[in-house]
């Protein structure tokens, strides 16, 4: 996206809204909407990618040793990773803004 | 050559748009549908129309159906009344927002309930708000030509919205008359094919009716809205073509002997007709009242109604439609807003009557008037006076 969508004018708004760059939507920022944030404890974490799979957004991803941790860009604090992780080893903290 | 023929108004509208060479027609072919789409379906199965026919099992499919179409560049028709519009309510505002040229032509009819479905203009002023273009048609010759029109409205560059045709239910839809049906010939180029410039494309990959958060939408809705009321001029110029194309005029407000009228009545709809012969009648007798006949409904033709009513001391509005609760009916709040402000603005009564189907003669419009002085004259306190109801 040229620009972000808060920054433009309505005469720049493309006839019927269309959105002429299709996947942009990974351009946006859904992690704005988040009061609280998954924190994983890798010692409890077994690596079994059940938060993964269950992940809404999906913002989980796989890092370098294998861990599955949120993308907080995109992650929106729903908690339903360390409702549904059998080893408790997330937990759900409150953010400060 | 043109042809002379004898037709309900509903195979009138279906002539056009097989004259259109539509591409795809998808529509619900039960009540509270017309002959509209049943002339259609005969036409597509014997050939007479090389178009797409889908048959869905509801109006608010058969409204999202229209909307695939359109959006790989098809040309798209489909038609509805009554409970099948108010059944299609959320799906409009996709095809004007998603600004695809799709061509519907509405019969219009009575809500629920009691349950009728004769004509009123309930179902179309319930559509009022939802971003398309809307006109009306006053018999089976207008329908025929103002469908034609549409497609060319509607597909037209400057414009790009879908385009709803208007015709009263039964009055229009059902009842035979003469009508001209031109040949292909006549019509030359006239409406050429049909040039969406977004179509889907694999090759050019687009997302439609993405969503906007608060931060755009209101960008989005004022873009719309200004795109809206900017098509005017083009609708009134294919409006123009066609008369030079085919020797009939329509205006977005067509007035009647109203150059020096003092009162002047003001309507929509086929029950013009029953109006101009009390106008006429009252004209003979040295009375100086006038009708204006708005048909651009949507966008509103503010400039050229406060044109057609300058010389009018007195109006009086006529509508088959409520607003239930509301101060008067949708027409005349219309008429009111846009009298608002102007200096020596003239009085407006307003009448509601023709409802479910009620019928309206020109002497019925000859006792509007009588009314109508009669409230101006005592400087009654009404704000509106729903007629021909039993005490």
């Amino acid at each position: 996206m040229a620009k972000k969508d808060f920054e433009l004018t309505w005469k720049e708004i493309p006839v019927g809204a269309i959105v002429h760059e299709p996947g942009n939507a990974s351009e946006y920022q859904t992690g704005d909407w988040r009061s609280q944030m998954p924190v994983l404890d890798r010692d409890k974490c077994v690596k079994c990618g059940i938060c993964y799979r269950f992940c809404p957004e999906p913002c989980i991803v796989k890092d370098d040793e294998g861990y599955y941790v949120a993308d907080l860009f995109y992650c929106k604090g729903c908690g339903i990773c360390a409702y549904e992780c059998p080893k408790d080893a997330i937990t759900i903290v409150k953010e400060e803004h | 050559m043109a042809k002379r023929v004898g037709a309900e108004g509903s195979f009138a509208v279906a002539e056009a748009v097989r004259l259109a060479d539509t591409d795809v027609v998808a529509a619900y072919p039960i009540t509270p549908q017309t002959h509209i789409v049943e002339r259609l379906s005969e036409m597509v199965a014997d050939g007479d129309l090389n178009a797409n026919f889908i048959y869905v099992e509801s109006e608010h499919s058969a409204m999202s159906a229209c909307l695939g179409s359109a959006a790989v560049g098809a040309r798209t028709f489909t038609s509805t009344a009554g409970q099948g519009l108010e059944l299609m309510h959320e799906v409009l505002y996709l095809a004007s927002s998603m600004r695809l040229p799709i061509v519907m032509a509405v019969t219009d009819r009575a809500l629920s309930g009691p349950l009728n479905v004769w004509g009123d203009h309930s179902d179309a002023m319930a559509t009022r708000d939802c971003g398309w273009i809307q006109y009306f048609a006053e018999n089976a010759q207008e329908a025929f030509d103002l469908t034609l029109c549409a497609f060319k409205i509607a597909e037209h560059h400057d414009v790009l919205f879908p385009v709803m045709v208007h015709m009263d239910g039964f009055h229009v839809s059902h009842v035979v008359e003469p009508y001209l049906l031109p040949d292909k010939e006549e019509l030359g180029d006239f409406l050429p094919p049909i040039d969406y410039p977004y179509p889907l494309d694999p090759n050019k990959p687009v997302s439609m009716g993405a969503f906007a958060p608060p931060a755009v939408y209101s960008e989005c809705r004022k873009a719309q809205d200004v795109a809206v009321n900017g098509t005017i001029a083009a609708v009134a110029n294919v409006w123009n073509e066609f008369n030079k194309q085919l020797g009939r005029q329509y205006k977005p407000i067509e007035t009647y002997k109203t150059e020096d009228a003092e009162t002047i009545l003001i309507a929509i709809g086929s029950f013009n007709q029953m109006a101009s012969v009390a106008v006429d009648k009252m004209r003979a007798e040295g009375k100086k009242v006038g009708l204006v006949r708005i048909r651009l409904w949507r966008p509103f033709p503010l400039a050229a109604f406060r044109q057609a009513i300058k010389s009018a001391k007195n109006i009086v509005v006529f509508e088959r439609s409520m607003s239930y609760g509301g101060t008067v009916g949708p027409v005349c709040a219309e008429v009111k807003s846009a009298l608002y402000g102007i200096k020596d603005a003239p009085r407006v009564t307003s009448f509601i009557g023709g409802l479910g189907g009620r019928d309206m003669s020109p002497k019925h419009f000859e006792g509007l008037f009588k009314r109508a002085q009669e409230i101006f004259d005592k400087n009654l306190d009404i704000q509106y006076e729903t007629i021909g109801v039993r005490e």
